[in-house]
């Protein structure tokens, strides 16, 4: 038998954010939105910590030989750099934030399938960072954020235990965070959403958290490895005692590679709401883009040895391993066509969140463009290890990723506050991104074609003009991230108020729940019963 | 536009028609959803540590494909007998978990307890051998890293090298399983004391099975070490 | 809707038969047969796992997703072996002919 309960009528200004002020409730909370909250903090905390070491790394190289720190001291910066950048910020940010917020709305459930797991991730994640700041405020590691063995097992003095450990730690809360959003897709959606009415972020989610799951696991083994090859001096990857060195990158690249597609599925999943939401358009092969989410995580796990071509792995190896990097990027690219082929005729209008999308779609496909130049062995033993690589991956991570994180931020923004930004701020701060974005990158395609080796603290006098546009171009950048938190945060206090749906955005977040939402995000759970990105019938936005 | 109001059917219940069970947590709907959310995440889990291990495992297959005699000669350092035994032992420990998971099925909550009990001494059990064996390699001094100074005959005309990372493998595989199964023995202890305080039932058991898919995945993962480290055959036996 | 609770004679079989298997391996570990001591050693081991995730783990009794999941992982640790030991089995070959 059933009991009746009696619900409590929902007054207009509890939502999430009001429901309780207590400090506990913010830290006990099991409230996916809230949980993305805390995630936003400390993931937007991080991201100015690894920027502030790639400033003093952009300051020092305006001199050839070093401007402002010693080589040592150099190589810390770029190591936490990386590590921080990689493991605290790219990989978390969007799923973190913006997937723990949204993945419940958007398949119609009231939250997570496990929300204290959640909650539990955030601790674990929040541990591990502190590890690994530790380590910094210790004295830094020097070892790249690659870990390369015997170097960082055997060699170094520096404080490698903790930064691995710290990693280690932060990976079982990306672990978690994958495995919730599995289950939820799975077990958790209302009543007539089925898998091809689904978001298209839902998808990109999906198959990130796949990797999550399979990939991880790999990269906790591989640190606990070094760590006791540290401790115990025994020889797992040391050459002079038996050990393969090539071994630790096999087991670190078979992460590391399906890592970067973890940074990047979840940034197009954001495109794909925004170039639809922006285009006032249905987004062009939604299967199409489904599936190529699904194929990305797939064929991402049969690729890691390009990073290895130079390492003494086989040749016959690095010849299949090239092969499948360029198989890898026809799904990307597939995404790349779609996206075009949504805006082609669409309405479009160019608030912030779209010029972010569009700015990726250029800068993104200018990246995976010369992710395919390395893919050839031949072009590989040539730029390998110079500033022709770094281009590369900031291209995709920053001029992708960031960039996407950064448009799904303003997209939801009223959703998540209930309250709107400044629009003219946020299209300047967007604009200035991709400036400072371009001038600080592109040179160093150049520079790294030209010979530049990267994670170095000095250069030829040649290299000179370059690095110095470089770093004017990191300047602009940093101006450009700082914008967002200032205006952003001003909008909390006096922004305007949003209302349910004012980009007139089809899903279920903007058209079933309010800005912000209850705690329970909908009055009753939703019955859907027609697709994703139905903007043919929806009304004009009126902001 | 979507039709948004809600209907009536198992799913998709306003608030106040939702089944009203104590053991139903507030995200879902179903005792049966929950249920189904729980083993899905499991098996997700387990799917994990099979990669977690299996890194393990990668490493182990190429050295003992470069260092196969080595790898010979130290695995006839270990007791084969007390490997065979340890195997026994789990394998007994994952009957009585079974039967642990139908005792709650069929509503019987002193077999439940008894075979939870069974299934934490057998384990107890593979950990005291264990633990006396680490202590044996101690006392050879055979650990790798600490305390390793093998015999000539130990060697049997392979390299120190090679046998000193076959021991590394022995100690880094068998210690990584050793630390599952005392986090398996304090899940199994925890479940143990909600059976006895009756937190479980025919219809609410779905973490005694949870619980049970961990354990028979630990046992597994011996299921594969011990051939691995125990029985490599050489050119002697 | 109740999932097949699995009778306890099936268990007693099982365990039975894992206790063969376990007999079994510990036994030809004596005898030398080159490289099929390692061959029949992982297919005795592949029984041993099988009879427990099919019966004890209950994945006989499952839906597919279940299975997908549980498959997942061996194939993916598959991808990791076999990619990693076709590197290390190579590394010897080297490339033989004239350059262009």
């Amino acid at each position: 038998m059933t009991t009746a309960i009696l619900e409590r009528p929902v007054r207009k200004r509890v939502n999430y954010l009001t429901a309780k002020h207590t400090l506990s409730s913010w830290l006990l909370t099991t409230d996916h939105k809230r949980i993305a909250l805390l995630y936003l903090g400390s993931v937007t905390l991080l991201f100015f910590v690894g920027g502030f070491a790639a400033l003093l790394m952009r300051l020092n190289l305006l001199e050839p030989q070093g401007a402002i720190v010693h080589p040592e001291t150099y190589n810390k910066l770029f190591t936490m750099h990386g590590i921080i950048m990689v493991w605290f910020f790219l990989i978390p940010s969007i799923p973190t934030t913006l997937g723990n917020f949204l993945i419940p709305m958007m398949v119609g459930a009231r939250d997570l399938a496990f929300p204290k797991l959640n909650l539990l991730s955030w601790y674990i994640f929040m541990v591990g960072a502190a590890f690994t700041l530790y380590s910094l405020i210790a004295g830094g590691v020097d070892t790249g954020w690659t870990f390369y063995t015997p170097l960082s097992s055997l060699y170094v003095n520096t404080h490698v235990l903790a930064a691995a450990t710290g990693v280690f730690i932060t990976g079982f809360s990306s672990i978690l965070t994958g495995l919730n959003f599995i289950v939820t897709v799975h077990k958790m959606r209302a009543p007539g959403m089925t898998w091809y009415r689904l978001p298209l972020f839902v998808w990109s989610m999906y198959a990130t958290s796949i990797i999550f799951v399979l990939a991880t696991p790999v990269l906790a083994i591989t640190l606990l490895l070094i760590g006791l090859e540290r401790v115990f001096h025994v020889g797992v990857f040391d050459p002079g005692l038996g050990g393969d060195p090539v071994l630790f990158q096999h087991l670190f690249w078979f992460y590391s590679h399906p890592a970067v597609y973890i940074m990047i599925l979840p940034g197009m999943g954001v495109i794909s709401e925004l170039v639809a939401a922006y285009s006032r358009k249905r987004v062009f092969g939604y299967k199409a883009i489904a599936y190529s989410s699904m194929a990305i995580a797939l064929f991402g796990f049969f690729v890691w040895g390009h990073h290895m071509f130079v390492s003494g792995q086989s040749v016959y190896a690095g010849l299949v391993f090239s092969a499948l990097s360029f198989a890898v990027a026809i799904p990307s690219a597939v995404k790349v066509f779609n996206w075009t082929a949504t805006l082609y005729r669409g309405s479009i209008s160019f608030d912030a969140p779209m010029l972010y999308a569009l700015g990726f779609i250029g800068l993104f496909t200018l990246g995976g463009l010369t992710g395919l130049f390395l893919a050839a062995i031949r072009v590989d033993v040539h730029v390998h290890d110079t500033y022709f690589v770094i281009a590369h991956f900031h291209y995709i991570m920053v001029g992708g990723a960031v960039m996407a994180y950064l448009g799904g931020i303003h997209f939801w923004w009223p959703k998540i506050t209930g309250k709107l930004y400044p629009d003219i701020w946020a299209r300047l701060a967007a604009a200035i991104i991709f400036l400072g974005f371009n001038l600080t990158f592109f040179p160093q395609y150049l520079l790294g074609f030209l010979g530049m080796p990267r994670r170095y603290a000095m250069y030829p006098p040649e290299f000179h003009m370059l690095n110095v546009l470089s770093t004017a171009g990191a300047s602009i950048l940093g101006i450009g991230y700082i914008l967002p938190l200032a205006y952003l945060l001003w909008s909390l206090r006096y922004g305007e108020d949003a209302g349910q749906n004012p980009w007139q955005a089809t899903g279920l977040e903007w058209e079933a729940a309010a800005s912000p939402p209850v705690t329970e995000n909908f009055e009753t759970i939703p019955v859907v019963t027609q697709d994703a990105y139905a903007y043919e019938t929806m009304g004009i936005p009126n902001v | 536009m979507s039709e948004f109001a809600a209907m009536p059917g198992s799913r998709g219940l306003p608030k106040h028609h939702r089944e009203h069970n104590p053991a139903l947590h507030e995200q879902f709907e179903t005792i049966e959803q929950q249920r189904d959310a729980g083993t899905l995440g499991i098996w997700i889990f387990l799917a994990t540590e099979i990669l977690f291990f299996g890194g393990l495992f990668t490493a182990y297959i190429e050295y003992r494909s470069l260092y196969f005699e080595g790898f010979v000669s130290g695995s006839h350092l270990l007791e084969r007998h007390l490997g065979a035994v340890m195997t026994f032992i789990l394998l007994g420990s994952s009957f009585t978990m079974a039967m642990a998971v139908h005792s709650v099925r069929v509503g019987n909550r002193k077999l439940l307890v008894l075979f939870l009990i069974l299934t934490i001494v057998l384990g107890a059990a593979f950990l005291g051998v264990k633990f006396t064996e680490y202590h044996e390699k101690w006392t050879e001094h055979l650990v790798p890293g600490f305390n390793f100074h093998p015999t000539a005959e130990e060697l049997h005309g392979t390299t120190p090298q090679s046998v000193e990372l076959f021991l590394c493998f022995y100690f880094f595989m068998t210690g990584l399983h050793a630390l599952h199964m005392i986090v398996g023995i304090g899940l199994l202890t925890v479940m143990a004391i909600l059976a006895w305080y009756e937190k479980v039932s025919a219809e609410h058991y779905n973490r005694i099975e949870v619980s049970g898919l961990y354990w028979h995945f630990v046992d597994i993962i011996w299921i594969y070490l011990f051939p691995l480290l125990y029985l490599i055959t050489g050119s002697r036996h | 809707m109740s999932e097949k609770i699995i009778p306890i004679r099936t268990y007693w079989w099982v365990f039975f038969a894992l206790l063969i298997l376990a007999a079994l391996t510990t036994g030809v570990a004596y005898i030398d047969l080159g490289v099929f001591n390692t061959l029949i050693a992982m297919t005795i081991a592949t029984a041993k796992m099988l009879l427990v995730a099919l019966f004890f783990m209950h994945l006989r009794y499952k839906p597919g997703l279940t299975r997908l999941a549980s498959f997942v992982g061996l194939f993916w640790l598959g991808v990791l072996v076999a990619f990693s030991m076709a590197d290390v089995f190579t590394r010897g070959w080297t490339p033989q002919g004239k350059p262009w």
